[in-house]
């Protein structure tokens, strides 16, 4: 078979063996339903209570705080939804970054047409929200502020403790979307004053198909779906229990391995940001140098567009992803490449590359050998640049 | 999502490069966009004998221009303004719904050069 390597570990990731092996007997010989009385739906029952046992734990969180919903798009919206609509009378002000995943900003606009008033704050050219910034916009009736832990796109990682700290003085709700830092940044929801907090299993070598949300004891929100008690009344529906047994055995692994996995991929990633900056002109590093993710580099190449690079790098067997705006269906480049400042031309050409444990150092050599004459290829092609002794402009 | 035509189109695109002083040359698109479409033209006695171009954008945008300027040469002028987006489309057997707009480009950018090539006659003349 051809060689396929595989740099999109933020989109999602291949389930851990030892996870899949856990989530096994929940699909046939303990297929009960965990509400049943009998049996088969008391085992069932103790398998969920174990995994969200294990969740709270690595979250430092109590065992009723975590809710296990479908997604991670589901935990934010219902983060955002059910804390605005449970507390409009105290106010009707959330405050939310320009780079928050879809999840949250469409959620967050939603809102917007009901009546809700929203403060999307700026980030600096690294992607950092400012705390004082976060401060300063909080009100009388500010009810919610919602800043991801670290953004999908460019890696970059928030100061949510500073933020949390801002938060709890003010007496105001922290949501955090954690969807991307589970597995690679330490939670602690008490010590960060986290009230919500978003996550999804299949980031972290967990399956798809399930997430959970962090509910701080005593947070006044209204349920995300009515029907039976599961969810302490909060999320009715049946449990997926291979789903949620399949989350926290990966919760725990992640974090019991994260120290060692991270470091492994700090290293792997900045030879291949260093190597490709090093071998290609005019390329642009987007994100914070140190304040992010491990595995994720995200590089912006002039000259050229980010689906001719995806497709070109396919064909070579290697799988990343771009936020150009061919690659998304519509016409404008990615919000969050625009929000740290990047001209459109500049953001069309960006290429994420997320990296994850089973990615090798031989894979980060042959991408670095393979890439550069894509780029000259592509370049070659393009009307934007001239091709100057040891150096590139635009025409 | 792109059919194989698309895809050779793409790898080994016809007609890449530039034409030092040509008879036409047009550009369309720009780069906030994120496509970008120059063609410069040969004609000669009225028929395109030589046709370059040079892209920026998807693979979409780089397998029209190519299969555009294919569709073109040794035609004549007129027929190659009868080209259009549908008919480099149709060539390359279709294209993504979310990717039409850019064979548009194709088209625009080749009508855009037999301007020039008709603007440059004209000056000749009046000369």
């Amino acid at each position: 078979m051809k060689k396929r390597i595989y740099f999109d570990h933020a989109a999602t990731t291949a389930i851990n063996r030892e996870v899949l092996e856990a989530m096994l007997p929940y699909y046939s010989q303990e297929f009960g339903n965990p509400s049943s009385i009998h049996s088969y739906g008391q085992q069932a029952k103790k398998a969920v209570d174990q995994a969200r046992d294990k969740t709270a734990k690595v979250l430092n969180a109590g065992f009723d705080e975590i809710f296990f919903t479908g997604s991670g798009t589901e935990a934010d919206n219902w983060a955002i939804h059910g804390v605005a609509m449970a507390n409009k009378k105290k106010g009707n002000h959330i405050i939310t970054s320009a780079i928050e995943h879809h999840a949250v900003l469409y959620t967050c606009q939603r809102l917007e047409k009901a009546g809700f008033r929203v403060t999307y704050l700026p980030v600096d050219r690294y992607g950092l929200v400012d705390p004082k910034q976060v401060e300063s916009e909080i009100g009388p009736d500010t009810i919610l502020v919602s800043i991801m832990l670290a953004n999908n796109e460019i890696g970059t990682i928030q100061p949510i403790k500073e933020i949390g700290k801002i938060t709890k003085e003010k007496g105001v709700y922290l949501h955090t979307d954690a969807v991307q830092g589970v597995g690679s940044i330490a939670i602690d929801v008490c010590d960060m004053n986290i009230d919500l907090l978003s996550l999804s299993a299949h980031k972290f070598y967990g399956p798809k198909g399930i997430g959970a949300l962090y509910i701080r004891k005593g947070t006044k929100m209204t349920p995300l779906l009515y029907g039976g008690a599961q969810e302490r009344n909060r999320r009715a529906g049946t449990e997926n229990t291979p789903g949620i047994v399949g989350l926290a055995t990966a919760i725990e692994l992640a974090r019991s391995n994260m120290e060692e996995n991270n470091q492994r991929l700090i290293k792997m990633r900045d030879r291949l940001i260093d190597g490709v900056m090093t071998k290609i002109d005019n390329v642009v590093l987007n994100g914070h140098p140190e304040l992010r993710l491990p595995g994720n580099a995200n590089l912006s190449f002039e000259f050229i567009e980010g689906e001719s690079m995806l497709l070109s790098l396919d064909l070579k067997g290697i799988a990343a992803s771009s936020g150009s705006a061919c690659t998304s269906g519509s016409l404008d480049p990615s919000h969050v490449l625009l929000a740290i400042g990047l001209s459109h031309e500049i953001a069309h050409g960006s290429l994420r590359l997320s990296l994850g444990i089973d990615n090798t150092e031989e894979e980060i050599d042959y991408f670095l050998d393979t890439l550069p004459e894509i780029v000259a290829r592509l370049r070659e092609m393009s009307p934007l640049f001239l091709q100057k002794k040891g150096g590139y402009s635009y025409v | 999502m792109y059919s194989e035509k698309v895809m050779d189109h793409f790898i080994n695109p016809r007609n890449v490069g530039e034409i030092s002083e040509p008879d036409g040359v047009g550009e369309v698109g720009n780069a906030r966009c994120g496509d970008i479409m120059k063609v410069f033209l040969r004609i000669e006695d009225n028929v395109i004998v030589d046709v370059k171009f040079k892209t920026f954008g998807c693979a979409a945008a780089i397998a029209t221009s190519s299969m555009a300027t294919e569709l073109i040469k040794g035609k004549s002028v007129d027929e190659a303004l009868a080209v259009t987006n549908k008919s480099v489309t149709e060539a390359l057997d279709g294209l993504p719904p979310v990717k039409l707009h850019c064979s548009v480009l194709a088209e625009e950018a080749i009508q855009k050069a037999i301007e020039d090539f008709k603007e440059k006659q004209e000056t000749k003349v009046g000369a």
